[in-house]
Order: structure tokens, then sequence, then C-alpha cells
């Protein structure tokens, strides 16, 4: 593909609101996972909550999509000058050319729980309760268009916990393809109940803090998070700067996205379609994985997960690429995490900074990759990203400090 | 924009007195009335028996279309990328997950909690067919449809591959009805080639559009009833079109409120039979 300049990018998770509080965190090596206070549940594990949330007050004119979910997306929205960045494109390009293509799993699911324990005598919802704007799976990228006063095409992807990095693939094949001139994509996903439940009753949830990578890893801890990018069409030469002067923030530089095809809820265990959707990514990208600096693992802390790709990774790229997950810090943000991950790459390119994987006591040696154990700076020139998710569902960002 | 041409090499349809693609043609093309008859699943022969068990309406209605499109066009689905495209998935999956959430000490089956992602039948298909092709899945509420062919004509474009899109919406039960009332399940699958193929039906050009909504609507009162009702009805327009096998003609599909799609549909004659000497 012809790479895609990044023009501004946010993140909001357990370890702040912002790129400057998450940079601070991955530099301290520092975790933002508790064990769960969130609506009291009684479920022994831990969770990557985003501070403020419920104090979030939508303006007015969007009350009808109050929800989690989508204070979160206005939080997210607020930090790293994101609403004046996508206010320029819009300028640039024009409201009809800027699309919306963002990610999550369970969007304001968490409001039709909620509304499920206050039924009428009759049964019925409580007529304070919107279906649209809320719960429906759209209603994050309508919140988002409709905040951004964005008309463009617009849509979710809801792929599980890889939505929010093919996202990226919708906004570079539409731009290619000449329907529009910018998006803005990304992901949010929040702490709801059927996650929660879910997870547990498939025994994926850890007990204890996740670790991803360990030898006696049990599961994941579940965050939630906002991650945001502003991708724009390159104008004149590739990897010039910006019509503003300003370098991007980054480069898309290539996606893959492939399915196992082999089970709803567990890898491959040879990690058949996470090497597809790596292959295809450096492919795309036109780079050979020694062109790599550092690898942002799925890692999930899943015995299952961390095993299948281990291998998928040590057969595309041997054993010498620096990798970790940073789900040790996050937790898994499930729809969002692919977002994250892929501002994360970006603060790694930026900074120089390979993030450690946290929570990690005693590795395991059957997962032969070169996991960092401590934060590794070094210059970060190509990063690859991982999210792979429910449904056999693979998706692999490539993403570059230059074009 | 010159638009995103694609050529229809298969459909697959099921929904409210319109039993399959192949026995739905006499009323799409009006020589037979609509009747609102209640849509019948029939259960998924790919699955393997214990996901076939497993599998509820959203996913029966969703793996049926894609198979008749598949089939029709005999295509081989181990190698197809897939778009499915869906308002809101497995209702009655949801329904259940909530009440069960909403009891003091909620015990979840897993099997729910998995089937529960909005890519579950995606994830069915690819099982089924034994598929590693990349497959997305969407939603833009009543814009679904359309949000799903654009993403899928693009695709088509841009990688230069066949894509099976599919898109498939099932009704909620009480008390989610009353809040998003869709009365049936209505499901439609389109195989979408780059290239002209000899089992074309039709090549199609979309463009994004200011929205006409009453350009968007069918002729027929019963099947534009059920174009509104029900977001992956919203194909209907273009069913019509390509149904109707001539002449060329442009046909307007609702997306979002303020974004439309037009499509300029030139149908391929059936290949004539080869002259013997």
């Amino acid at each position: 593909m012809t790479p895609l300049p990044i023009t501004a990018c946010t993140l909001t998770t357990a370890l702040g609101a912002g790129s400057a509080a998450t940079l601070a965190a991955l530099r301290a090596q520092r975790s933002g996972l508790a064990p769960v206070r969130f609506l009291d549940c009684p479920l022994p594990t831990w969770t990557g909550e985003v501070a403020g949330v419920d104090a979030v007050t939508l303006p007015e004119a969007l009350a009808e999509f109050d929800c989690r979910n989508n204070r979160l997306a206005w939080l997210g929205l607020q930090q790293d000058g994101l609403i004046d960045a996508v206010a320029a494109a819009r300028e640039r390009w024009g409201a009809r050319r800027v699309g919306v293509f963002l990610g999550t799993s369970t969007s304001g699911l968490l409001q039709t729980e909620l509304a499920y324990r206050q039924r009428e005598p009759g049964g019925a919802l409580q007529a304070s309760f919107h279906y649209g704007a809320t719960q429906n799976t759209y209603s994050l990228a309508a919140f988002v268009a409709q905040t951004l006063g964005l008309e463009g095409p617009g849509w979710v992807v809801s792929t599980a916990c890889s939505s929010s990095a093919k996202v990226f693939g919708t906004a570079a094949r539409l731009i290619a393809a000449g329907l529009i001139d910018a998006a803005v994509v990304g992901g949010v996903d929040s702490l709801c109940l059927t996650t929660l439940y879910g997870f547990n009753s498939l025994e994926l949830l850890s007990s204890d803090i996740c670790r991803p990578w360990d030898a006696a890893r049990n599961g994941l801890s579940i965050g939630e998070a906002a991650a945001f990018a502003l991708v724009e069409r390159q104008v004149g030469e590739v990897g010039a700067v910006g019509q503003d002067g300003s370098a991007p923030q980054g480069w898309l530089l290539g996606i893959g996205e492939s399915n196992d095809g082999y089970h709803m809820s567990t890898p491959h265990p040879e990690g058949a379609g996470a090497i597809e959707a790596m292959r295809a990514a450096l492919a795309d990208a036109n780079l050979q994985p020694a062109d790599i600096d550092y690898i942002n693992l799925h890692g999930t802390a899943t015995p299952s997960n961390d095993a299948s790709e281990a291998r998928a990774v040590g057969q595309v790229f041997g054993a010498d690429t620096p990798c970790s997950s940073t789900k040790g810090a996050t937790g898994h943000t499930l729809g969002a995490a692919g977002g994250v991950e892929a501002a994360i790459a970006l603060l790694a390119m930026r900074h120089g900074l390979m993030p450690a994987g946290l929570n990690l006591r005693q590795a395991d040696v059957d997962l032969r990759v070169n996991y960092l154990r401590n934060n590794h700076c070094a210059p970060v020139h190509r990063v690859v990203s991982n999210s792979f998710g429910f449904g056999g569902s693979n998706a692999c960002l490539v993403l570059g400090g230059t074009a | 924009m010159s638009g995103l041409t694609v050529w229809v090499q298969g459909v697959g349809l099921l929904g409210p007195g319109l039993d399959s693609w192949a026995a739905s043609l006499a009323v799409l093309r009006g020589m037979q009335a609509h009747a609102f008859t209640p849509t019948a699943l029939p259960a998924p022969a790919r699955l393997p028996p214990a996901e076939r068990r497993r599998s509820g309406p959203g996913v029966k209605l969703a793996l049926a279309v894609a198979d008749e499109a598949v089939t029709q066009a005999q295509a081989d689905p181990a190698t197809l990328a897939t778009v499915f495209t869906s308002s809101s998935g497995e209702g009655i999956n949801c329904h259940l997950l909530c009440e069960t959430l909403a009891t003091p000490a909620p015990m979840v089956s897993p099997i729910r909690f998995t089937n529960s992602v909005h890519n579950a039948a995606s994830g069915c298909w690819h099982i089924a067919v034994a598929s590693r092709a990349s497959s997305t899945s969407l939603c833009a509420f009543d814009g679904s449809f359309g949000a799903g062919l654009i993403e899928a004509a693009t695709s088509v474009r841009v990688s230069g591959e066949p894509v099976l899109l599919v898109a498939s919406d099932s009704p909620y039960p009480e008390p989610l009805h009353a809040t998003r009332s869709l009365p049936d399940h209505f499901g439609v699958a389109l195989l979408l080639l780059p290239v002209q193929s000899p089992q074309s039906l039709a090549k199609i050009t979309i463009m994004l559009s200011d929205m006409d909504s009453v350009t968007a609507e069918c002729e027929d009162a019963s099947l534009e009833a059920l174009r509104r009702a029900i977001p992956a009805a919203a194909a209907l327009p273009l069913l019509v079109a390509l149904a109707a096998g001539a002449p060329a003609q442009t046909v307007a599909i609702a997306y979002l409120p303020t974004m439309g799609l037009r499509l300029q549909l030139v149908p391929v004659p059936p290949a004539a039979p080869v002259e013997g000497p």
C-alpha cells in the first residue's frame, strides 16, 4: 500500500488520559490495573478502569447517546488536540470527504444490562432506554461523527478484539479507492457485565493481575479505553510533511487481515491465521521481517493466546525481534485494543522506547521470542502490532516513524 | 468520483415470503404478489454437528444466504474474503445474556458469551468452509447494508479479489423488541468480482450520493413495507433490478440519514449457447 500519514493520534486508558500520561506510565513501567471496583462486581479479578468516566457530562445536543462507552469516547476525544486536528482536516477536505470507522465489541451494552435490572412490572424496559443511541454497535461511530461534525461514510467494525486494528485497513482502502480523503479511526470499549462474566465463564479471566508471557499466566485482565487516530491522504511526494508544515505522528505502512477458520474462542494452536496476517502485513508494507524493530504483541496472558502467538511470531520473525505485550499495563481493552496499541506503537517510535511487558515473574521457556522484561530505549523506526479476536479474526498493522 | 465497479456473480436471499433468490424471482419481477409469510431458517448444513446445534437464528440466516450465493456462483468458499454486516447480530442471544446478568449471581453460558460477538456469523462461516481469507463484520444501524456494500466493493477494487457480502438482520425478543422492532429475519448475500465472468449477472457501479429516500423505495407496496422494516432489506431495490435482468438502470440504496448510494446497474445477458458448426 501507499504509506498513509497518521496526522493525529490519542489514547485514554487506565494509564491516564492522553499521550503524555501514557508515556509517563510506560516510562515508569507502571500498570494501570487494580482489583475490580466496577459496579461492586464480586468476581475475583483485576480491571483497567479509566478514571473520570462517570463524571463526564455529554452536551445537551448529544444527551441521547449518554452511556459509559460514549462518555469514554468523549473523554478520549478531548485529548492531544484531536478535535482541532479533525476540524482542520474537515476544513481541508470537506465534511463529506472525512470518514469515521471505529471498532468496539460491546458498544453501550452496559446500558441494556442495567436496564434489564430495572424492568417495569410487565417486563418492559424503562422509557429512558435509547436502544439505537446506546446499545447498538453503531452508536459509537454515530456519536463520534456527530461530535466532530463529520458527514463522510462511516460504520463500526466489530470483530471482537481485532476491531480497532481492522479500521485502519478500512480507511486505507476507502482512501485508495477515492471515496474519501481522510478518516477518523480507532476504537472504544468500556467495562460491562457481559465481558466480565463472559470471560469468567470461559475461565479466561485471571484472578490475579494478568501476566502476559509468564509460565504461570492464567488469563486476562479486562481494561477499557478510547483510542483515536486521524489518517489523511498523502499530498505530494510520499514522506512529505503535512500541508501545515508539520510532520505526521507516524505512518500506516501495511495491514494484514486473516481468519483462523478453526474455532470460535480458541486460537489456532500453531497460529496459522496469525502467521498469514503478519506475512500479509509485511507484504503490504513491502518490508522484510528484519526491517521490524519492535513487535507489540496481542499478548492477552491466556495460556492459549500467548503460546499460539509465540509460535506464529517465531515462524515469521525468528527469535530476535524485541517484542512485548502492553496489556499488563492497560489490561485487554478488547475492541479498543488495536487502536490503543497502534497509538503505543507511535509513542514508541517518537520517543525511542520499547515498552516492557509488565507483571512477568517467571518467563515461559516455551515461548521462544525476545520478550522485553524491561523498557529498552533505542531508535524505533518500524513496529508490528498484532490484534486477534474471537471468531478467529486476525489483524496485523505495520507502522512507521517515517514513510 | 468515477465509482466502484464490480460484477455480481451470485445472490442469496431469505426473508418473509422470499424463500431463496431462485424462488423469489417471480415476486421480485412483479409477476407474483409478495406475501409476508414468516422466514423459515434452514439448519446450516456446512457446519459440523456441534456448531450446528449451537448456532442461533442469526447465524443460520447468514450462513443460508452465504451458502446460496456461493453455490449459485460455483465459487470456492475456502478462498473467499467476506464482509458480514448486521444492524444487531444475534438478538435472542443478547436478550438471554442480559436476563442472566440481571440475576443476583449470574451464571453465564460460555457458549452464549462466545456467540455474542458481532462477528459470530463470520467466525462460523469461516470454520464451516475452512477459510483463512480476510473477513470483517460491520454495523451501521439502519445503514448496515449500505456500509457492507461500500466495504465489499472497495475491497474488491483495491485487492482485485472476489468478496462475499452477507447482510442479515434478526429480530430481538421482548423487551428489546419494543425498542427495536424488526418484524422478522431478512438476509441477502452477494458475491462480487472485480471482472466479468461467465456466471456474471450484472455489472454495478457504486457511487456515494446525497440521500434520496424517495428513489430508494420499491414500487411494490409489500416489498416497500419490508424494506422500511428491516435494515438488510435496504438491498431490495438492487435485488428487484437484478431480477429484472434488463434494461440498464440506476438504483438508489438508503444508507445514512445524510448519504445514500447510487448504483448504475447493467445486466449481463445469459451467455448464448455455443453454436455448432
